[in-house]
């Protein structure tokens, strides 16, 4: 992922022996080029009638990209904070079962995981919801059985029936993985006096993560995070795979019908750069309003 | 309960860290309203003797006492003790998130249920007696060493402890803090509070201390009154000792 924004301003001359005065070195000429050319896409884009039409009609296809987006990075900012806390835990187990997560996930091409969740999973439960799981919780050790029910819902399988739920909870599931790391690193860099001060006064370990470790971690694994979510962003393409008809399934099925593809994709490369961009944009101004008074 | 018994009792307490053994059997008890000042060479075990008072650490055989609770494994049992001790750290740790004036409220509110008023009163009060009450708003990283230092003393007292723990409170000041923090100290062991602090400040043994106890390598060597062991210290090791560190 690139770095958009103000870390261009503030990098030191790479070169020695500069061919630029150092104000003029000191420009992101890049950021302008971009502008530059942006607004160039902009003045052909909104002069001609066809780009135009594309636009609107690609219009859905960003809605769902967005939508997609937003709600797999929500959740898998939860399952990544499940996970990172119980990578930090000191429970064998917690520990065990995120490690396993972390490291499954990690291994496996995330395209891979969503045709697979598509493919294997998500039929195994709209299956089994349709049919009724039944579930049996047995005492470990009598063996005796001390709850046992049968779960069988029409509309919990039809969730998993849907190619864009589909997406988003693979996309979230594949991320959560990542966003785990994310969260035990941010933790982790917080020095141990802080814990034990939130403990000497009395908190137990959820409070003083809650109210001591974790607002401080979010501060140092926000940029991270926003990095990845714009990678979410760009990795939502992946759903077209499943056909979920977002930006990149609609352009394919818009320039094969019309024979134009130049126009489509330089469209829908376009839009994908303004977005991650926007977002870019975002999480830098929230870095710095977040960041801790020196 | 009972207040004759003393409010921290120690008894023939081991703490293992992998091979090292921090601490060999160490018995000790201390009063209502005593100040035991406790020093040793670095390593002699100090530190992991006041963190098993709290339950940092926990023991590996013997026990801790304070104030009637047992200071074992349980949860319950800890969290209770914890109520009842302070502790100041030689870093500080201070959270950095937080203004002064949240750093000294937030357990109130979270642990001891006051209402935010109540708290900020509380604190404000605090933040006077230490001396810095115009620091109400700033950031600890905006404070010198000796204003945070400070600011962690209103926060072990915000909870109105029956004892506070010091580990070496001034080693990480600069020469001209340490006074600042010394004096802070000072209040608090006229006003009859039980202390146990970490320190090699002679200044402030003489001053404020009941008793004096020196450690090495994990026992207990002398525990006698400030005045007798810097003048005529019995043991040969704590002559030694102060002899290093008396300059
Ligand atoms: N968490 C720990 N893990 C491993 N060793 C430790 C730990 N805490 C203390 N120790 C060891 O225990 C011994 C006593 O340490 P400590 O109580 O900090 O001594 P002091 O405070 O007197 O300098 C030292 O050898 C130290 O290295
Ligand atoms: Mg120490």
């Amino acid at each position: 992922m690139p770095d958009f924004g103000s870390r261009a301003v503030s990098l030191p001359p790479a070169r020695t022996g500069r061919a630029l005065p150092v104000n003029l070195e000191r420009v992101p000429w890049w950021i302008i080029i971009l502008i530059l050319a942006g607004v160039l896409a902009a003045l052909v884009i909104f002069t001609s009638p066809d780009y135009t039409s594309i636009i609107t009609l690609l219009g859905s296809g960003i809605y769902l990209t967005l939508y997609v987006t937003f709600l797999a990075y929500f959740l898998a900012l939860i399952f990544g904070l499940i996970a990172g806390l119980m990578r930090v835990s000191r429970n064998p187990i917690l520990y065990t079962i995120s490690t396993l997560y972390v490291e499954v996930i990690r291994g496996i091409p995330l395209l891979v995981q969503i045709l697979y969740f598509f493919y294997v999973i998500a039929p195994f439960f709209a299956d089994g919801f349709s049919k009724g799981i039944a579930i049996t919780l047995p005492n470990v050790f009598t063996g005796e059985t001390l709850f046992s029910a049968t779960l069988r819902s029409e509309e919990l399988a039809e969730l998993f029936r849907s190619e864009v739920n589909e997406g988003i909870i693979a996309l979230a599931i594949g991320y959560g993985a990542y966003l785990a790391e994310v969260y035990r690193a941010g933790i982790e860099a917080i020095p141990r006096g802080q814990m034990e001060a939130a403990r000497s006064l009395g908190m137990s370990y959820i409070q003083a993560m809650r109210y001591v470790i974790l607002p401080q971690a979010i501060r140092i694994i926000l940029p991270p995070l926003g990095n990845d979510f714009v990678s979410m962003l760009k990795d939502s393409a992946l759903t077209s795979a499943i056909s979920v008809k977002e930006l990149t399934l609609w352009t394919r099925q818009r320039s094969a019908n019309t024979f134009r593809p130049l126009e489509h994709w330089t469209i829908a490369a376009l839009l994908y750069l303004v977005m991650t961009l926007g977002l870019s944009l975002i999480v830098r101004y929230l870095e710095r309003k977040f960041a801790i008074p020196k | 309960m009972n207040s004759v018994q003393p409010i921290i009792q120690i008894e023939n307490v081991h703490k293992r860290f992998g091979k090292v053994h921090a601490l060999r059997g160490v018995t000790l008890s201390v009063q209502r309203g005593e100040v035991l000042v406790l020093i040793g060479p670095s390593g002699s075990g100090k530190s992991t003797l006041l963190r098993c008072i709290n339950g940092l650490e926990h023991v590996d055989s013997g026990q801790v006492i304070v104030d009637d609770i047992p200071v074992t494994q349980s949860a319950k049992n800890i969290n209770a003790v914890r109520a009842e001790v302070g502790i100041v750290f030689q870093q500080f740790n201070l959270f950095p998130h937080l203004t002064v004036l949240q750093n000294i409220t937030l357990a109130q509110r979270v642990i001891r249920k006051r209402s935010a008023a109540e708290s900020e009163e509380v604190a404000q009060r605090l933040l006077a007696k230490v001396g810095i009450p115009e620091k109400a708003d700033a950031y600890p990283a905006q404070l010198s060493g000796g204003q945070q230092q400070r600011v962690a003393i209103a926060r072990a007292l915000a909870m109105n402890p029956k004892i506070m723990l010091f580990d070496e409170p001034t080693s990480a000041l600069d020469p001209e803090m340490i006074k600042e923090v010394l004096d802070a100290m000072l209040v608090l062991a006229k006003e009859g509070m039980t202390m146990v602090v970490v320190s090699h400040e002679m200044g402030f043994a003489r001053a404020a201390a009941n008793r004096i106890v020196f450690m090495d390598e994990g026992t207990l060597i002398e525990d006698t009154t400030p005045a007798q062991l810097y003048t005529n210290p019995r043991e040969e090791r704590t002559r030694q000792f102060l002899s290093k560190i008396l300059h």
